[in-house]
Parts: C-alpha cells; structure tokens; sequence
C-alpha cells in the first residue's frame, strides 16, 4: 500500500505541514498544502482511481506527466494529469470511468 | 543585449541560465513544473519546508546556489508552471506556452520570441512492457523517485526495483528513505555486459569523478540495508486480484530472454521498472533541430544544434547523467549569450568526460532483443490504447508495406492520449519499424503538451493555431 512519510518522523526534519481539504467523488479528504492531488490519494492508500475503456483500473505509472494513466476530472475539467496538478483547498475531483460500459 | 530563452529549469536549464546571464545576457526561463530543479532535483514544494531536505539529494548545494542566483538576478526571470507546447519557425522561432495550472483551461498564453534558443527539456524514463505491468502497484522507476522527493510518499511498503541501469540504485535507495522495504534491485545486465560497460577503462571513470563516487556510495548503503543487488535478472511478469500481489522474477540470459524454470515469485505491493530514458525531442523537432542516428538532438562541441542560434543540453543530447547535464548546460548557455569560446574550456573538458560516461551505460545497460520472450499474447503493449502485444505482432505482420503508421492506425496503438510517449519506441521495435524514415518514428508529434481546444481558440496566432486533440 502507499504512504506518506509521516512527517514527525521523517529524518528531513520538515515544518508542521498546513492541510486542505479535498473532496473526491463526493468524499472529503484532507491533504496537505503543496501536494498534488495524486500525492493526496496516495498518502491515503490509493493507487488506483481511473477505469480504462476495457475496464482495468489505472493511477500513477510515470509519476511526471508523461503517460496520462491517473487523469482525472478537476473542477469539472476532465483530462487532468492528477501527478501534476498541485491540489487546492476546496478542489472538487471526480475520478474517471472510461469503462465501455459505463457511458456516463 | 541579447536575450536568451531557456526551455527547462533541470540542471541543464538553470546552468544554463546562469552562464548566459555570467556572459551578458537577458534570460528568461520556462519549466512546466511547479518549481525548478528538474528530475534530478526535484523537491518538496515551498508549502513543506524541512530543515534537512539536502539530505535526499545529491550536489543539493550545487542546486541551491542556483536557484538562489536566479531567483537574485534581475536578468534571470525563471517561469514555472509555464508549459511549451508548440515552436512556430516562420520569421525566427516562437515559443508558445501556457502559464498556469497543469492542464487547466484558461490558462494564459504567451508566445516568446529571443535571440538564442536553449533546449533543456531533459528525458523520461522508458519501462518495456511485461505481463501485468499495467496493474496498479506497477510504477517506472522515475515515479517512485519522483513521489519519493517530490511528496515523500512511499508507493509501497514492499517493493521490487527493477530495469536497466544505474538510475535504480539511487531509485532503491530513495524507496528506503521513505520507509519501504526494498526487496531487491534486479539489473537485466549480466556481469560480461557490465564489464564491457565499465571496465575496460576504469580511470574514466574516476575522471568523471562525482558520478563514480555517488554510484560507489549507492551500493554501500544497499549493502548497509541489506538491499540485494541481483544481476542478470528482471521482473517478468506481475500478478494480483486488481493491483499488485506478487512479481515474478527470473533470470535472464544476454540476450535478456529469460531462462525458463529460474522464476521466483516474492510477495511485493510495488513494482519500480525502468529500462533507461526516452529524451524530450518533441520541440527541438518542431524547430527543425537535426536528430541523430541514436535519436538525440544532434549537437556540435559548443552545444549548438543544427538550427541557427537554437543549443541544446542535458538529457535530450544523450543521457549522461547530472555531470554531464551541468557542464553542457554552461557551455550551451554560454555560447548562446554570445560568450567567447576561450572561456569554457574547463566546462568542455567536463562535457567529454562525462560523454564516455553515457557510452559505457549504453554498452552495459542497453536494451536487448531477448525481452520479448517474456511477453504474452494478452500482454498489452500500448498502455492508452490497450493493444495487445498478440494483436499488434498480428497486424504487423499483414500489413504490407509494414509501415509504423499503417500499423498504428489499424491498431491504434501509439494514438492514445500520450501520444506513444510510453509505447512508441516498443512498438517500433517490436513492428520492425525504421525510425530514420519519418513514416516510422514515433518521435514527430504536433504538439509539445496536450492543449484545450479553448485554449487554441483564445490564441492570437499569426497562422491557424494547430489542432488538439483536447
Ligand atoms: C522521474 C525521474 C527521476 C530522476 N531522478 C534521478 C536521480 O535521482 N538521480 C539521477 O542521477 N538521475 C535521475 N534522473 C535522470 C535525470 O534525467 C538526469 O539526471 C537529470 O535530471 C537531467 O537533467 P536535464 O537538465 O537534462 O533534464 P531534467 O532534469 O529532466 O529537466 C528538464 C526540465 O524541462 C522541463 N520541461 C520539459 N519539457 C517542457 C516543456 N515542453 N515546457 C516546459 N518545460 C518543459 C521539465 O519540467 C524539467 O523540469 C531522473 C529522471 C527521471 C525521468
């Protein structure tokens, strides 16, 4: 399962971080400031969120922008790479079902 | 005064920022990411600061000072999250970029133009594929660094880091810094191949000297953690109920075919793969600068690319790691202001050095043909379009003339949203593609970055803006 370094035992000594709140598909998450969305998910645990067209679920590959597997939908914008794009408090994410079946 | 523009804010980008400005020069930097540094230096955002952060990098020093003098220069203006997307070439070169959030329309857009141009848009890493590398829990090596110094997030608690090349020793031993178990580092090279690379002229090594040092200090700390270091092995196949359980590791002959009844399965919730890097060609093609044989940007000893007043550095000119990234940044940015050549002989000397250094890994590391023996009928080859590894042998294989588009259009691999980023040069091996034939390449895309349709039409282009896909 993924994590996040907690940071009161992180050797890098980091500040107290400041959190944010999030809310995905409806549910609210905290972050911390300065995450991207996908880092977000990933410190709860999450390492899938997108369908595909065949139905197989995708989240971070490359981590840099490179490969579009974690899109999701941001704000009502779809199609956005959730490794890059820093989150804000208050964003709204919908994961994205490509999934044939799914038309929705 | 002459200004400069600086694609890239890695170790190439900023060197060359600076010694542009050092030689007289206005500069102005762009960089898609949220701040500079690169892939090397990648970092914590400014919202997380932590008192020891120098301690998950290399040269961090060397970065500091950097940025430090580019954020004091008032001839030094670096732009993050500034995304180039597209280079129009009529009249002298515009850059065209979007300032703002990754992926956001409405996203305000500049079209820049400069006396010189410097190329500094670094690589990504290459992954080939094997069966299950699309489940959840499988990352390329770069992802779990980049999560790893960029987040510090974990991608699991038990982890297999495997691939080509020295890039995954520093992988491991950042997947150990954020508290994973790091399994074992599998290196698809075997010993003869590695002598090859490495040996035959062991006092050049010494001569680039800091990546020598850093490689050799790697391999004591996965000695200290107990971290095994396997050669002639890879990761075959991956396996679990939706995401990662289990991979599959065997051993591989030269060829890197794997040798049947070696497989070993271990209990893993992440699977870190590279086989090397993929340059970023796509806006030094759509300047017209030459690509070599070996699909680099073909530069000279000054960094000068075929295209008047347009240099290129780091690791779209050959991967030659952060040594070789920094010296060539100086020289290209150098150059590029309009600086004398006596001034730099230090920084050409550093450049040849570390040449030799992308040589050896290329002769130790570099991909090998046996690979597809691990591939299945169903493993998927192109990750956005989903083809099929059987599928795309199968077309390949009726298609006549056999060219790399009519595949792609009859598959539909390399069409999906990366536009073949991922998949492209594995398909082209894999379909007998001729890459010097431009029907062939994968490397020639439109646009630099995926651009909204909104975005384009808000855009006061001289020609018609070109169309995307979003
Ligand atoms: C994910 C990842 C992690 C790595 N980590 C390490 C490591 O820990 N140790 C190591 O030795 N090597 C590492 N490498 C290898 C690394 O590429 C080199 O060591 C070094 O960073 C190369 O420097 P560079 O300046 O050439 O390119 P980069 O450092 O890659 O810098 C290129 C910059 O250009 C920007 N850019 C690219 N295209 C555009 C565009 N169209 N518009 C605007 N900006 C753009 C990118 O955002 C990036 O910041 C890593 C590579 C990857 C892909």
């Amino acid at each position: 399962m993924s994590s996040i370094v907690p940071f009161e035992s992180d050797p890098i000594r980091p500040a107290e971080p400041r959190c944010l709140t999030i809310s995905v598909d409806g549910e609210r998450i905290e972050g911390l400031r300065g995450q991207s969305i996908a880092g977000i998910l990933l410190a709860q645990g999450r390492t899938a969120w997108r369908t595909t067209v065949a139905g197989r679920e995708r989240g971070v590959f490359c981590g840099i922008g490179v490969c579009f597997d974690c899109v999701g939908t941001v704000n009502g914008e779809s199609d956005v790479r959730l490794c890059l794009r820093r989150a804000r408090d208050g964003d709204t994410v919908e994961t994205q079902d490509d999934s044939e079946e799914d038309t929705r | 005064m002459k200004h400069v523009l600086v694609i890239g804010a890695g170790p190439a980008g900023l060197t060359a920022a600076v010694a542009a400005a050092d030689a007289g020069a206005r500069v102005t930097v762009l960089d898609s990411g949220t701040g500079p540094g690169g892939q090397y230096w990648r970092h914590l955002p400014p919202e997380r600061p932590s008192r020891r952060e120098a301690r998950l990098h290399h040269g961090w020093s060397e970065f500091e000072r950097l940025r430090e003098r580019t954020e004091r220069d008032g001839s030094i203006d670096v732009v993050t999250e500034a995304q180039a997307w597209a280079i129009e070439t009529t009249g002298g070169a515009t850059v065209h970029a979007l300032i703002g959030p990754s992926d956001a329309a409405g996203r305000e857009a500049l079209a820049l133009e400069a006396d010189s141009l410097v190329f500094a848009t670094g690589a990504h890493d290459r992954t080939l594929p094997f069966p299950g590398w699309n489940l959840p829990g499988v990352f390329s090596a770069g992802a779990a660094q980049a999560l790893a110094k960029g987040e510090r997030i974990a991608v699991g608690r038990r982890a297999v880091v495997a691939g080509a090349g020295p890039f995954l020793l520093p992988v491991a031993q950042s997947l150990t810094a954020t508290g994973s178990t790091v399994l074992g580092v599998y290196e698809a090279a075997r010993t003869p191949a590695l002598a090859k690379g490495w040996l035959p002229r062991p006092w050049r090594l010494l001569s680039s000297a800091r990546k020598g040092g850093e490689l050799a200090g790697y391999l004591a700390h996965h000695l200290r953690h107990r971290v095994p270091y396997r050669l002639g092995r890879a990761v075959v196949e991956a396996r679990g109920d939706g995401r990662v359980e289990e991979a599959v590791i065997a051993r591989l002959d030269a060829d890197w075919s794997p040798i049947p009844g070696t497989e070993l399965t271990v209990a893993a919730d992440a699977v870190c793969v590279s086989h090397g890097f993929t340059p970023r060609l796509e806006l030094p093609i759509a300047a017209g600068c030459e690509i070599g044989p070996d699909r680099f940007v073909t530069v000279d000893d000054d960094q000068r690319t075929s295209v008047d007043g347009v240099w290129a550095a780091g690791e779209i000119t050959g991967i030659g790691g952060v040594d070789a990234a920094l010296a060539e940044g100086r020289v290209a940015g150098h150059l590029a202001a309009g600086g004398d050549r006596s001034a730099i002989g230090p920084a050409r000397r550093r450049r040849r050095a570390s040449a030799d250094f992308a040589r050896r890994i290329e002769a130790a590391h570099g991909v090998r043909p046996g690979w597809t023996a691990w591939m299945r009928e169903d493993t998927v080859v192109c990750r956005c379009e989903e083809v099929a590894y059987g599928a795309l042998l199968g077309t390949a294989a009726a298609t006549e003339q056999g060219s790399l588009r009519s595949v792609k259009l009859t598959t539909r691999a390399g069409l999906g949203i990366c536009q073949a980023r991922m998949c492209g040069r594995t398909v082209e091996e894999l379909t007998g593609a001729d890459p010097s034939r431009a029907a062939d390449t994968s490397d020639r895309r439109p646009l630099a970055a995926p651009v909204r349709l909104g975005d384009l039409a808000g855009l006061s282009s001289k020609d018609d803006p070109q169309k995307g896909e979003h």
